[in-house]
């Protein structure tokens, strides 16, 4: 029991890393119905820039902002030279776009930090709980806690303010959001920005969760996350947050007690198929 | 010619014959397919199973090959009837990961090992090798090339061309979308699986990563590169892609950044390929030979 409740909370904090990836992704798809693979480039850039800030300066808080703001740069630049205009054309274009600029980045990451993997030595303030035989360790709580931090700013952002209705009129129809006074250029690159910035504290937990960072990190979260935002419902939030916590639970505990031949990535496709061919618009989508 | 010149040209060739088979999918009925380096293993892993396992000859093992291919594809172009444009890329990016870890972890295709000592194919009494090899591929190219020549103008090219442009308005002319677009997967999955036959016979090994999904991703940046739905656009793009590595060679290192920004570029500034519609090289040579802009 002791050990099935430890499987389950690493299964919860393997499903928020998942949803912190899947957000930026869900997002984007939203207001612009691309695919944005290269998503799991920046995440892995932003991995990178918080070990590099953090052993110039040993500070973790830096470390955090810094690899957000380069990140958020990267998300823009990636909108504004590659996605916008390229919206015209069929949605493969774009996709094959973002295929190219993430195997792009990726070998610049591998040319500039080396193919090794880099240790991240962070300590993070948060305190460990212990109750019963049972132990959160202090990575565990830091990744409960600022996941649902992140929710939470997700969900005032888009529910409570301006911009979160401009967003919605965005992914909802763009001529008309356009007449309607709203800049929809602006607001897709606010959207990258945002789920840049995500990616980033995403990449930064992953690294201090594993204490690894390698060039190719993104490669299986890249097509992963693409599957959870399909399985959740195309660009539908809480759908892509309750995919990610559903197959970070799922994989761990199927690892940990039954004997499966195939490979956990392999399980994650074949869910994400039977999803797709039982309800097309996935499971919290509307068509 | 040097054994390596003729190795490069083999390959390409092969990778040639899969790439048209992509462009019956995705040039010519506009199904995209990020899965195709499945059904290349698909059919490099039966016909190595059959010559070794089952013991036929490769003249024997290819009709089967080239029947389970199709079949293979009919079975997985199925969620093309239910999924569209990008629910379709992904679901068959999922296919290739699926196909690629059953083969690498059912035992029955080898597994981690691979499948090794697969035969040469023999041609008259003579082991097919170098040059020889080269001229099958070769002859293999041209009759794939003849098919989709033949496609692009029997009734079945001309309703897989309206429902690339149109699906509700093809099938309210009464084109059927399920007959054709699975007929489109049929026909190109079962020229992967004459490209997977030679490969395994050309390569006589083969392990479950050669088939993962990068490949996918280069035979699609080859139909895009050469222009999609045209009949010499995959011919162009394997050359030029399948050339390029090579002429990087000596930037060993600077290889894999140089493709992809090519990959990007183009795909940034000329969507349409350089055979495809309103593409430099077809303004160029239009104006050139015809005298007029189009």
């Amino acid at each position: 029991m002791q050990l099935f409740l430890e499987q389950f909370l690493n299964g919860i904090a393997m499903g928020s890393i998942y949803a912190l990836i899947t957000l930026g992704l869900a997002l984007v798809y939203g207001v612009m119905r691309i695919l944005h693979v290269a998503h799991a480039a920046v995440y892995t850039v932003g991995a990178y820039i918080g070990v590099l800030i953090l052993h110039l300066t040993g500070n973790l808080f830096l470390a955090f902002v810094g690899a957000m703001a380069f990140c958020a740069f990267l998300g823009l630049v990636i909108e504004r030279f590659i996605y916008f205009p390229l919206l015209k054309y069929p949605p493969y274009v774009p996709l094959i776009g973002s295929i190219a600029a993430m195997l792009a980045i990726e070998e610049l990451c591998r040319l500039v930090a080396g193919p090794y993997i880099l240790t991240f030595p962070a300590k993070l303030p948060f305190p460990a709980l212990h109750f019963g035989g049972i132990t959160i360790s202090e990575t565990l709580m830091a990744v409960y806690c600022i996941t649902a931090a992140v929710l939470l700013f997700l969900w005032y952002i888009t529910t409570r303010t301006e911009l979160g209705l401009a967003m919605r009129a965005t992914s909802q129809d763009i001529p008309i959001a356009d007449a309607m006074g709203i800049n929809s250029h602006w607001i897709m690159s606010i959207t990258f920005i945002i789920g840049s910035a995500i990616a980033a504290i995403a990449g930064i937990l992953v690294g201090i969760y594993y204490n690894e960072v390698y060039p190719t990190m993104g490669a299986v979260p890249a097509y992963k996350t693409l599957a959870l935002i399909v399985v959740g419902g195309m660009g539908s939030v809480p759908g892509a947050v309750i995919a990610s916590l559903l197959l970070g639970v799922a994989e761990t505990l199927l690892i940990g007690y039954a004997n499966i031949p195939l490979p956990r990535d392999a399980l994650a496709f074949i869910a994400m198929i039977a999803v797709l061919m039982w309800r097309s618009e996935g499971l919290l989508g509307s068509k | 010619m040097s054994s390596y010149l003729i190795t490069v040209a083999t390959i390409i060739a092969i990778y040639a014959i899969v790439v048209c088979g992509l462009n019956v999918i995705v040039g010519f009925a506009g199904q995209i397919s990020l899965g195709h380096a499945a059904f290349f293993g698909i059919g490099a892993y039966a016909s190595a199973i059959l010559t070794t396992k089952a013991a036929l000859s490769f003249w024997a093992a290819l009709p089967l090959v080239i029947l389970i291919s199709g079949l293979i594809g009919l079975l997985l172009g199925l969620p093309s009837l239910r999924v569209k444009d990008d629910f379709l890329a992904i679901t068959t990016i999922g296919i290739n990961f699926i196909v690629e870890a059953v083969f690498l972890y059912i035992p029955f295709f080898g597994g981690a090992l691979g499948i090794g000592g697969i035969p040469r194919i023999l041609l008259f009494g003579v082991k097919m090798r170098g040059t020889a090899f080269f001229a099958l591929c070769l002859v293999f190219l041209a009759l794939v090339l003849l098919v989709c020549w033949w496609f692009t103008r029997s009734w079945g090219g001309l309703a897989c061309f309206a429902l690339r442009e149109e699906e509700e308005a093809a099938s309210s002319m009464g084109i059927s979308p399920v007959r054709f677009k699975l007929l489109a997967f049929v026909l190109g999955t079962a020229m992967a699986g004459l490209g997977g036959a030679l490969y395994a016979h050309y390569m006589r090994f083969l392990s479950a990563t050669d088939f993962s999904f990068p490949l996918s991703i280069t035979f699609l940046g080859m139909i895009v590169l050469g222009g999609m739905g045209t009949i010499w656009g995959p011919v162009l793009g394997a050359l030029l892609l399948g050339v390029l590595p090579e002429l990087f060679r000596p930037l060993v290192n600077y290889r894999m950044l140089f493709y992809t920004v090519i990959l990007l570029l183009m795909i940034r500034f000329q969507p349409a390929g350089l055979l495809g519609e309103n593409s430099i090289v077809r303004k160029v040579f239009s104006f050139r030979l015809l005298g007029e802009r189009t």
